[in-house]
């Protein structure tokens, strides 16, 4: 398994390194870079506001936390994605087939910029692959939030 | 492309003795030890797999089992297991509710839901009777599904003890919220955060009909009643996250180990604080919880209990057992095993727990430092540091012939563990 994670990880740096250097060519290369930016950010925002509980590798805590992993939640509508984030969580719904009982609070200390890079990173980690989230995104989603 | 069809022959060869070294290690002594780590002279078998979420357990005169599930399987709460030699198989299931609490005592099984307590009336070979038919004897304990089991225990008079855990982690404003303040006077301690001892026999008994044993309890799944002294011991889950809520006063690394996960013996009036203060098991102190105005260091908890035994952080105790058994060697006697389900809010630092510890006691008050008992269940380090523990230690129950079993409700595997001098 190690050898094969290896491996696999040395094809990707490869593929990535290539790619990225034909990425320049065409001059595309801000946004990658812009995203690369957004999810390393994301990474660190993760590790101090939501590692706790949905674990380093998003696979969540057995029936506390949900896991982060191709849910319907993480990949899905991106402003519901925001506001589970501004807002909490706490509905009792089954993901993936599973509950849940602990409470998520509410994360809208976070700047706009921390939660368009957390969620960035959360929909490109843990095997899940979805498109970024803007912080013109999250500003809209907060400013509908506000009472 | 010729490496890639190489793999799946030499992989199997690398392997191998990563296989032998791994087994090497989880068993020093012999190969009967089901994968654990037990001291020399103990031994672990497997009765049964794969039964769902096996949480508290009961063992019967004739070596059956009872265990209850943590989700109801196919419409089924409770597994009722035969054992024959070192096996167990399902004869049936009843209860269809969820729950943790499993207890037999003077022909009843006892049973919760997350609500609720029933008794089952069972016949001279502990079998129930009428599974389709419990009593109910305790009613509508709060469930906001938060510590929401309600673990049982019995003493000799006829009383039970339930559990009613606290909605919060530590009564804030807003629940995990970072730097939310603690409720002035936290009003969830009226109906949870406690001990409540209600009558055995008595039918539909409500909070009202119970007396409210313990207070500033935040969360107990592991309870035992110890025969020595005739007095009820329980495990508490200490409070989570001091760093996450409160980044400025707590470092990641202090957050990881502590509060303590405290062992308490308890007297009816008790109070053990939360959610003001919590245990500080370097500085054996009480601590003035950060909500309430603590800086780390103030001490406060004027009239509350000690612990008896202050464990590392997190490490979820959720079972709690003397022992009375004349299978184990003498030291053992009268000690406490105590299943540590294992941590989850370490993270990111490492994961740790998954296993049963021994606390030896003397004369009913503890003797001496704890020990590891049964380790391994977790499997790898690594499944164990990234909190992707195999199997999680839950419940605890001693058989006739004094051997020692543990559920584990992620896999829904008992283990036997006996002593084979
Ligand atoms: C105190 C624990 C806790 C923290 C901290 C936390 N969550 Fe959650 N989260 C939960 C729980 C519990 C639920 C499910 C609540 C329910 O089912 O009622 C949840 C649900 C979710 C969901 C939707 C369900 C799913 O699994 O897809 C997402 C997405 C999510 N959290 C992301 C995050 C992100 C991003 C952060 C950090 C900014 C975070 N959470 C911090 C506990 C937490």
């Amino acid at each position: 398994m190690k050898f094969i994670k290896f491996a696999s990880s040395i094809l990707f740096m490869l593929i990535i390194s290539t790619s990225l250097k034909a990425q320049i060519k065409h001059s595309s290369r801000s946004s990658k870079v812009h995203l690369a930016l957004s999810i390393a950010n994301g990474k660190a925002v993760y590790t101090q506001n939501c590692a706790t509980c949905h674990q380093v590798d998003g696979h969540g805590v057995q029936n506390m936390n949900p896991p982060l992993i191709q849910t319907s939640y993480v990949l899905g509508d991106k402003t519901k994605l925001i506001k589970i984030v501004l807002n909490g969580f706490n509905e009792d719904v089954e993901i993936n087939g599973n509950t849940y009982s602990n409470t998520m609070p509410s994360h809208d200390f976070l700047k706009d910029q921390e939660i368009a890079d957390v969620l960035t990173y959360i929909r490109h980690s843990f095997g899940n692959k979805a498109s970024a989230v803007s912080v013109a995104m999250v500003k809209s989603a907060r400013g509908a939030t506000k009472k | 492309m010729k490496n890639n069809r190489l793999l799946p022959f030499i992989l199997p060869l690398m392997a191998i003795p990563a296989l032998v070294i791994s087994i090497a290690l989880k068993n020093p002594s012999s190969a009967d030890t089901a994968g654990l780590i037990l001291p020399s002279g103990f031994e672990a078998n497997i009765v049964a797999d794969n039964l769902g979420s096996a949480r508290h357990i009961a063992i019967t005169k004739q070596g059956d089992i009872y265990v209850k599930l943590n989700r109801a399987k196919n419409g089924k709460g409770i597994l009722y297991l035969h054992q024959t030699g070192d096996k167990a198989t399902v004869v049936n299931g009843f209860g269809n509710y969820a729950g943790t609490g499993m207890y037999i005592k003077n022909g009843y099984l006892y049973a919760s839901s997350n609500e609720d307590v029933y008794r089952y009336k069972l016949n001279d070979k502990d079998e129930v009777i009428n599974p389709n038919e419990p009593e109910r004897i305790v009613v509508g304990l709060l469930n906001r599904h938060e510590h929401e089991s309600k673990s049982i225990v019995l003493d000799n008079n006829g009383n039970i003890y339930v559990n009613v855990g606290a909605y919060s982690n530590s009564c804030q404003e807003k629940d995990r919220q970072k730097g939310s303040m603690g409720r002035k006077g936290c009003p969830i301690l009226d109906s949870a955060g406690g001990i409540w001892e209600f009558k055995a026999d008595k039918l539909n008994q409500h909070y009202g009909d119970g007396i409210h044993y313990a207070k500033g309890l935040r969360n107990v799944v592991g309870l035992d009643w110890n025969q020595q002294d005739n007095q009820l011991f329980v495990m508490q889950h200490g409070r989570d996250q001091l760093h996450d809520l409160f980044p400025d006063l707590y470092t990641t690394q202090q957050s990881a180990i502590e509060p303590a996960e405290c062992l308490y013996a308890i007297k009816e009036g008790d109070n053990a604080g939360w959610p003001y203060i919590y245990y500080d098991q370097e500085k054996h102190e009480k601590i003035l919880a950060p909500e309430y105005g603590g800086d780390g260091r103030k001490t406060a908890g004027e009239g509350t209990i000690n612990p008896a035994v202050a464990f590392p952080g997190h490490l979820a105790p959720d079972g709690l057992l003397f022992y009375t058994g004349n299978q184990f060697p003498e030291r053992y006697k009268n000690g406490a095993f105590i299943a540590f389900h294992g941590s989850w809010n370490r993270a990111p630092e490492p994961q740790a727990g998954y296993f049963v510890v021994f606390q030896p006691f003397k004369d009913g008050r503890p003797d001496g430092k704890w020990e590891v008992f049964a380790d391994g269940f977790a499997g790898t380090q690594t499944q164990k540091e990234s909190g992707n523990a195999v199997h999680r230690p839950c419940g605890l129950a001693q058989g006739l012939d004094g051997s020692l079993y543990v559920t584990d409700d992620n896999k829904g595997t008992i283990y036997k563990i006996s002593y084979k001098k």
